[in-house]
This record gives C-alpha cells, sequence and structure tokens, in this order.
C-alpha cells in the first residue's frame, strides 16, 4: 500500500492540480460562471419538455416522466461532454506534453473528474426534481451507481481511443460530433422504449451500453415500469452484451492509448 | 553502474514530417490509395552513446538543429528512442525548460502551485515554500495578478524561482540563460555553483561557450544528430565554435541601437573587416590581424572631415579609438564622385570578447558631424588559452628561473 502510494504519489499530486486549473479556467471571464453547468442541461431539459412532453404528448403513460426524461438527459450530457472534451484534452495539453515527462493518462483522467464533477451537481438538481416530483424511493435506488459506473468507464474507454487518435486526425472530433448527434436520438431519451413496437429493434437499441445504463438507471431510481436490457431480453447470455462491449471498448482504449502515449510528444 | 547517472546506447530518433502539416483522414486515405508516404523521415540522432556520471556537471553544445534538445528530451523520457537504450539511474526532474505549463488566465500565486506540482510537490509541500519562492522572486506584489499581465522577465523570475526547488539528484537543464537579463544569468550562474557544490547531476544544453567552461566537467559537441567531440570543456567550446565559422555563420552579435545614427545625404561611410589572409571574417584568433577597409563615398564636396573609429565592447566600453587626425595621415579633402579608402591593420591583441566598430566623419573644426554610425561592423575575439574574459591582453614574455637556495 505504502509502495503504491509512492508510485502513484505523483500523478495524484499532478491529478488534484490539473482539476483544480481546469475548473477555475472553465468559467473564467463569464458572469453566471458554474451556474452553466447546470444550465445548459437544464435549458436542454426546459425545451425538449415542453416540445415533446407538452406538444407531442410523448412518455404519456410513464410515471414521473419530466424526472425520467431530465435523468435521461443528465447522464447523456454527462456521456457527450466527457467523450467531447477527452478528445482534445491530450493535444490542448500539448504545451505540457512536449515539455515535460507527466503520465499522459493523468491528462484525460483530469478532465474525465472535471466532467463527473458536473455529473455530480446535476445529479443534485436531478435528486430535488425527485422530491418535488413525489418520486418514491426504491429499495433498488443504490443500483443507479452501477449505472453511473458503467457510463463513466465507457466514457473513459472511448476518451482514450479518440484522444489519442485525435493527435494524428484532427477530423476525429467531427465525426465523433455526427456519432453522438445520431446516438441521442438511437438512445432511448427522449421516448420511453415502449414507443417502439419493433422488438428486433428495441434490443437492438438497447445493446447500446449507454442505453442500457440510461434505462437501468431509470429502473433503480425512478420507476420499476422502464424496461432495461434484461427486460427486453427476457434474461439469457444476451443481455449482457453491452457491459462485454464496456469491457472491450475500455481494455482496447487502454492498450491503444498506451502504445500511442510514446508518441504525443512528438506527433503533437 | 553504481556511479553512473544516465548510460545512452545506440539512440537513435527519427521524425516523421509531414508533407502537409493538416493531419486529415482525408489526406491519410488518400497518400495510402496512391501508395505515397505522407511524410519524410528526418533522422534527427544517429547512434549516440555516452555516460554521464553521478554528479557530473555535463554539457552539450551544437548548433540549432544538431539534434541536442531532441536528446535532452529523449533523457527526459519525453520523446522514445527509435532504436538502442537510455537507461536513468535516479530521479529525474521531468522538465526541461522554465515555466512548463504556466497558465496566462490564471493568477501569479495558482501558477506556483500549478508549477510545483508539475515539479511533484502536493499543496502542503508548496504552502511551506511559497514565500521563500515569491521573495526570490521579489514578486510579492503581483501574486494576485493574472499570469498574462506580467512582463516576460517576471515570468522568467517567478519560473526560475519554482525549478530551483527541485530536489531530484538529476536535473536536466535546456537553455536556460537564454532568456532574462545581467542580474537573471547571475542568478543563474549562482544556481549552477550551488547545484556542483550540492553534487547534483546536471545536463546543461546551451549556446554560451563561457557557462559551459565555467561550470561543466565535461562536455559534448553535437552536429547533425552525431557527437563530434565528448570530453574536455575547452576542446567542446572550441569545436562548437569553429563549427559555427566555417559553416560560414558568423556568431550572433547584438547590434547597438540604430536611433543613434546619424547621417548627411550623399555622405556615405562603411567598414570592412577581414584577416591577415584577406578574407571577410567577424572572428579573430591571437596572433592574428584585424584588416579594416574604411570606404567614404560622397556626393557633395567636403573640403577636410576627420574619420574616427572606435572600438567598443558589447557592455559599452570603448577600449580604443584610431583617428586621420595626425596631419601626416590627413585625409584631404574629398571631392564630389571620388572614393577613398582608409586600409587599417591591428594586431589581435584584443581580449576574448564581442566588439562593435562605431565609424564616424566630422569637419576638422567639430563643427559639423557629417556621419555617425555606431556598430557598423562587429567582431568577435576568440582566446582559448585563457579562461574567462579580462580586459586585457597585451603581448608579453615569460620567464621562469630556478634557483638553489643557500
Amino acid at each position: 500500500m505504502q509502495r503504491l502510494k509512492q508510485r502513484y504519489r505523483y500523478s495524484v499530486i499532478l491529478l488534484k492540480e490539473l482539476v483544480r486549473t481546469d475548473f477555475k479556467l472553465r468559467y473564467q471571464g463569464s458572469v453566471l460562471g458554474y451556474a452553466w453547468s447546470l444550465l445548459k442541461p437544464m435549458l436542454l431539459f426546459v425545451i425538449l419538455y415542453v416540445v415533446f412532453v407538452k406538444f407531442l404528448k410523448v412518455g404519456d403513460g410513464v410515471p414521473h416522466f419530466p424526472v425520467y426524461l431530465l435523468l435521461g438527459i443528465v447522464m447523456w450530457n454527462f456521456f457527450n461532454e466527457m467523450t467531447m472534451q477527452s478528445t482534445t484534452a491530450i493535444v490542448g495539453r500539448g504545451d505540457l506534453i512536449r515539455k515535460i515527462r507527466i503520465p499522459r493518462w493523468t491528462i484525460i483522467v483530469s478532465s474525465s473528474l472535471a466532467a463527473l464533477i458536473n455529473l455530480g451537481l446535476n445529479l443534485v438538481v436531478v435528486a430535488i426534481f425527485m422530491a418535488v416530483n413525489r418520486v418514491g424511493l426504491l429499495d433498488t435506488l443504490p443500483l443507479i451507481l452501477l449505472a453511473l459506473v458503467e457510463v463513466y468507464l465507457f466514457a473513459l474507454g472511448i476518451s482514450l481511443v479518440l484522444s489519442a487518435l485525435y493527435v494524428k486526425f484532427r477530423d476525429v472530433s467531427y465525426i465523433w460530433e455526427v456519432i453522438l448527434q445520431a446516438g441521442f436520438y438511437f438512445t432511448p431519451i427522449l421516448y420511453p422504449l415502449s414507443t417502439i413496437t419493433n422488438v428486433t429493434l428495441q434490443k437492438l437499441i438497447m445493446i447500446n451500453p449507454i442505453a442500457q445504463a440510461i434505462q437501468g438507471a431509470r429502473h433503480a431510481a425512478i420507476t420499476h415500469t422502464a424496461s432495461t436490457t434484461a427486460s427486453v431480453f427476457g434474461g439469457g447470455y444476451y443481455q449482457f452484451i453491452p457491459l462485454a462491449i464496456i469491457a472491450m471498448v475500455l481494455v482496447g482504449g487502454l492498450l491503444y492509448f498506451k502504445s500511442q502515449a510514446r508518441y504525443f510528444a512528438e506527433n503533437i | 553502474m553504481d556511479d553512473i547517472a544516465i548510460k545512452v546506447e545506440h539512440v537513435s530518433k527519427t521524425f516523421k514530417l509531414p508533407h502537409e502539416r493538416t493531419g486529415s483522414i482525408k489526406n491519410a486515405v488518400i497518400n495510402f490509395a496512391r501508395h505515397k508516404k505522407g511524410y519524410e523521415n528526418q533522422r534527427v540522432l544517429k547512434d549516440i552513446s555516452f555516460e554521464i556520471k553521478k554528479s557530473e556537471f555535463f554539457g552539450i553544445v551544437g548548433r540549432n538543429g544538431s539534434g541536442k534538445s531532441t536528446l535532452l528530451k529523449l533523457l527526459a523520457g519525453i520523446y522514445t528512442p527509435d532504436g538502442g537504450n537510455i537507461q536513468v539511474n535516479g530521479k529525474l526532474t521531468p522538465f526541461i525548460e522554465l515555466g512548463v505549463g504556466f497558465n496566462p488566465e490564471l493568477t501569479g500565486r495558482e501558477n506556483v502551485f500549478l508549477n510545483g506540482a508539475l515539479l511533484g510537490f502536493n499543496r502542503k509541500e508548496m504552502l511551506a515554500m511559497y514565500d521563500d519562492i515569491v521573495e526570490f522572486a521579489e514578486l510579492r506584489k503581483f501574486m494576485d495578478q493574472r499570469l498574462k499581465n506580467y512582463s516576460s522577465g517576471m515570468q522568467v523570475r517567478l519560473a526560475f524561482s519554482i525549478a530551483i526547488r527541485a530536489e531530484s539528484p538529476i536535473l536536466l537543464l535546456d537553455e536556460v540563460l537564454a532568456v532574462g537579463d545581467e542580474a537573471f544569468q547571475r542568478k543563474c550562474f549562482d544556481y549552477f555553483a550551488k547545484l556542483k557544490g550540492d553534487k547534483k547531476t546536471v545536463v546543461l544544453v546551451t549556446h554560451d561557450m563561457d557557462s559551459v567552461q565555467r561550470f561543466c566537467n565535461r562536455a559534448m559537441y553535437i552536429e547533425k544528430g552525431k557527437i563530434m567531440y565528448i570530453g574536455n570543456t575547452r576542446e567542446a567550446a572550441r569545436a562548437y565554435e569553429k563549427a559555427n565559422i566555417s559553416a560560414g555563420e558568423s556568431i550572433p552579435i547584438p547590434a547597438p541601437d540604430d536611433s543613434t545614427q546619424k547621417s548627411t545625404e550623399g555622405v556615405e561611410l562603411n567598414v570592412s573587416l577581414k584577416n591577415q589572409s584577406n578574407k571577410q571574417s567577424s572572428v579573430f584568433y591571437p596572433g592574428d590581424k584585424l584588416v579594416f577597409d574604411i570606404d567614404i563615398a560622397s556626393k557633395i564636396d567636403i573640403r577636410d572631415a576627420v574619420i574616427s573609429m572606435e572600438i567598443q565592447q558589447t557592455d559599452g566600453l570603448k577600449v580604443y579609438r584610431v583617428a586621420t587626425e595626425d596631419p601626416n595621415e590627413s585625409l584631404g579633402a574629398i571631392k564630389k564622385g571620388i572614393h577613398k579608402r582608409i586600409h587599417l591593420e591591428i594586431d589581435n591583441i584584443f581580449a576574448e570578447n564581442t566588439y562593435h566598430i562605431n565609424v564616424f566623419m566630422r569637419s576638422i573644426d567639430r563643427s559639423t558631424d557629417y556621419i555617425w554610425k555606431p556598430g557598423v561592423n562587429s567582431f568577435r575575439v576568440i582566446v582559448d588559452t585563457f579562461r574567462g574574459k579580462w580586459s586585457l591582453r597585451p603581448p608579453y614574455t615569460m620567464r621562469i628561473d630556478s634557483a638553489k637556495g643557500k
């Protein structure tokens, strides 16, 4: 334990300072400052709520649909923010990488921690909404943590790949942005899964680890009527596909990042 | 291996230089389809091997683009060598430049902590040394201002004050002397002396041959990615300066301010400088002759004028003056359209330094300044049998007598 502490002492010191700096710099010069990290998802929520829930009556019949929607948006937003920011993180810290030998992964982890802090703040708002909406406390509530860990690990794996690719190909950030836009609609965030009647399509949608995590979180925290990957597949080994994808992306990301990290300094 | 701090064996490094620095996937695909490499290979270091002993002050010298900074980055672990092996025995300061990671948007204080973290100090340790750092940088009043409002000198001072806190036994320093004024250089030299006293292993990359000779135990001269010389500091410095001259590249000499120039229309005055073999030169060794040709051209008639030439050190001290004042060296009248040339030979008895040449012409009664050209040319004297810059180097004879005592 002592040795482990010694080994990662430098990384930990560095991480703390990098996160602190990121946090200080992020909203510098803006009047509302950190409030923006809450306002952004809230505004998106308001728009989607008005358009889809009030006008289009999506989600009728789903208990506590506004909270249900908000939780989905907050989780998606976290995934979106973390992967987008991490993609440019290595290049963005090029001044450091070209001049100092620091563990490269600390840069990705520090940008992920910044996104995690925002997620934490947003979840507080979700909790307030839950209380206002009188969502009953479910005994499965702690399981939401598992869903969040899943999103984090999946985002981390993707971030590692994208940030390393971005060093060589600057197109990566645009491509990823497009994929995210498509992903937003391919993931049951706005609409309850039950609106999709085709079972095969339902299964296809629920293979996506983000869909699985969001539905899992809704199921755990808001309403047991939310269908999960397990319920869509009706048990069986297939329900573990999303977890397998996460594991593959994470391991693949780590390996790719590690193989590329040695050449970051010269390729940036 | 016990007394070796850094061991470099057959290290090579090649960079891929892309033809188009766009780095887009489109280009990659096109190049792949055309069986074309989108880059060119540039070998920066070729089969480099050397050792640095513990508590050695080791200099690396070489011209720009010789690969010395790449080598330092390889030692620091920033780059990975293509081939060969680098062993570092002991902890090494991970950075090689001053003020790495400084963020202009953060305050001086925040930057101190950030920079300290890069050196491996946590908040508590930084708090303990914070006051000393600020004191040393002489920036107490400015610590809560953003770094972007600092002058470059202030930034360097702050960076240096933090950098000298590095405690690792091996330090890599890249061109630290290139920045900052004279007071800063003095601080640097004090720091070097302290490092030497503390028996630290230091690798110093620099253009300043004086500091190499003053501080380093050994030095290495590299050229085009190869070690040309390794060993004695004086030899390394000499090799470096020789290569600079033979490459036809004069040592960069800062010219004095142009704004003091004065001229009369139609009057031209120029000084060219050659050595005894009648070749243009700006570097002179002991035993050389300095051969000046002062050219005067005028489009107006000048009845009588005096030309003076001064030789001035870079620090401003004027060490020599010669003029056409003597009646039998009189310039005589300058007729319109007639060129005159003053040929002047001086033995190189100058001490090691850089010198500027000022030249001016005025009327004999000193009532009119026709032309005044400070820094019209400059030259450098290298005296490698002496160490340091003494002001005088008169020719001398020395005899050593021994006699039996009673």
